[in-house]
């Protein structure tokens, strides 16, 4: 009986049954959110990729036809960048990168970049950054249409020197108060868009689920 | 008299919880999540009710344990139980509104270490009944929800001249347009939405209760007796 036991053990046995049950819940409540967790994470990868290239223009799984680059020296990133491919009727279409740019005013930037067959910038996205709001917020979509000026861009237009914020003498506006985090969005898509123009075959032949590891 | 007697009880703890001891106003417990994600009014409503339904539920399970738990185990045994809670209604949330608990992100699970909680539980639920303890964890919760609310209002007004930006994060597809534009084309003002904003923010709801009840227990001066007796002298 309980008062037999030392007060020590009986504290210790029904503090390991708190946790005991407390165990069970979690797992069982783990089990039951599991899946449904993942298909809205997934859900959520496929509703952003797919504002960039929309639906009817390609025909594969674009979440599942993925590929990793591993070249930190180049993206100045030790992330690893991952490459989502369209394709139609087999045929390459367009792709879109999950890259890193390190540079924002107050850390890390991630994007998407969406790159068609023939090398114009179809869209870009900020999934992630930490800028402040109010003066670097703008490069999210919901905040102003700034992001959308990418779209139609490419490695010729407006070509090197251009690729830059006004302000760098390039042809991207930067905002009122903050240049920083324009900047560091400019080259990240920059960055992307010359990976892309010297590894186009390379991106889009290389086997799903495999990485392409700097040379 | 029995049932009156246990009516003033709960009506106590209800507007106890509410206004005499309000978490985010008068015990100033749990200001961290309060001043960090008051930017708007669903942000805070959202953080609320997780903490409602965190404090019911801590308290519902510490009131029952009450009887078995030592006074030397109790810390650990509250820490226990609100961490599962909490973890729960993270994943929960995780599960069934993906987009909010993004918003919302690490103040879901950081509910454990609002000191509110746990102060709940050592002061009110290891020492009442579960059921007067479920109402002191609404009541407590409620205080706290209206404080969070009440200060996303003020943030968001001042701050980009809507109300209820995001509904659809809390109610799904029909919500989006419950968003309220109160003053249209607002150029947007900066120093509501950023932390200063919260502090100063915070400071006038504190200020506006404090002269509430400054001007009522005037009111019940002023009535009791017309001459200050040498007692009630304040320097």
């Amino acid at each position: 009986m309980s008062h037999q036991l030392s007060p020590i053990v009986r504290s210790s046995l029904l503090l390991g049954l708190i946790a005991l049950l407390g165990t069970a819940l979690l797992s069982s409540i783990d089990h039951l959110t599991h899946d449904r967790i993942l298909e809205q994470e997934q859900n959520r990868v496929l509703r952003q990729l797919n504002e960039i290239i929309p639906l009817h223009l390609y025909d594969n799984p674009l979440h599942e036809d993925v590929i990793e680059i591993n070249d930190p020296e180049f993206f100045r990133h030790t992330d690893r960048v991952t490459v989502y491919r369209a394709r139609s009727d087999s045929e390459a279409v367009a792709l879109i990168m999950r890259l890193t740019a390190a540079d924002g005013y107050n850390g890390d930037i991630r994007l998407l970049v969406g790159i068609s067959a023939e090398g114009t910038i179809m869209g870009v996205r900020v999934l992630s950054h930490r800028e402040t709001p109010g003066l670097g917020d703008p490069i999210e979509s919901g905040k102003s249409d700034w992001i959308y000026g990418f779209e139609g861009t490419s490695m010729q237009n407006p070509g090197q020197r251009g690729w830059a914020v006004k302000k760098d003498g390039g042809e991207f506006d930067q905002f009122t108060g903050a240049t920083i985090s324009p900047r560091a969005v400019v080259t990240a898509v920059h960055r992307g868009l010359v990976y892309f123009d010297e590894h186009r075959q390379l991106l889009f032949n290389t086997k799903m689920n495999t990485t392409i590891n700097d040379e | 008299m029995k049932l009156d007697m246990a009516g003033s009880h709960y009506k106590e703890i209800l507007t106890n919880g509410v206004w005499q001891q309000n978490t985010g106003l008068v015990v100033l417990l749990g200001l961290c999540p309060l001043l960090a994600v008051t930017g708007t009014v669903v942000n805070g409503l959202a953080l609320g009710l997780a903490t409602m339904l965190t404090l019911m539920m801590s308290n519902l399970a510490v009131s029952l344990l009450r009887g078995l738990l030592r006074p030397e185990i109790r810390i650990p045994a509250f820490v226990l139980i609100i961490a599962s809670v909490v973890t729960v209604i993270d994943m929960l949330m995780h599960a069934f509104f993906y987009d909010l608990h993004r918003v919302l992100g690490i103040f879901i699970p950081l509910i454990v270490t609002n000191c509110a909680i746990i102060g709940r539980a050592e002061a009110f639920a290891s020492r009442n009944n579960p059921g007067a303890s479920l109402l002191d964890g609404f009541a407590t919760g409620l205080g706290f929800c209206i404080t969070l609310v009440s200060l996303g209002a003020l943030r968001e007004l001042f701050g980009r001249g809507t109300l209820l930006a995001g509904a659809e994060l809390l109610g799904g597809e029909w919500a989006l347009n419950l968003t309220l534009t109160i003053i249209p084309q607002h150029p947007g003002f900066l120093l509501a939405i950023l932390p200063p904003g919260a502090f100063i923010g915070l400071a006038l709801l504190i200020a506006a209760r404090n002269a509430w009840e400054a001007g009522k227990s005037r009111t019940a001066d002023a009535m009791g007796e017309k001459l200050p007796g040498p007692g009630s002298f304040q320097p």
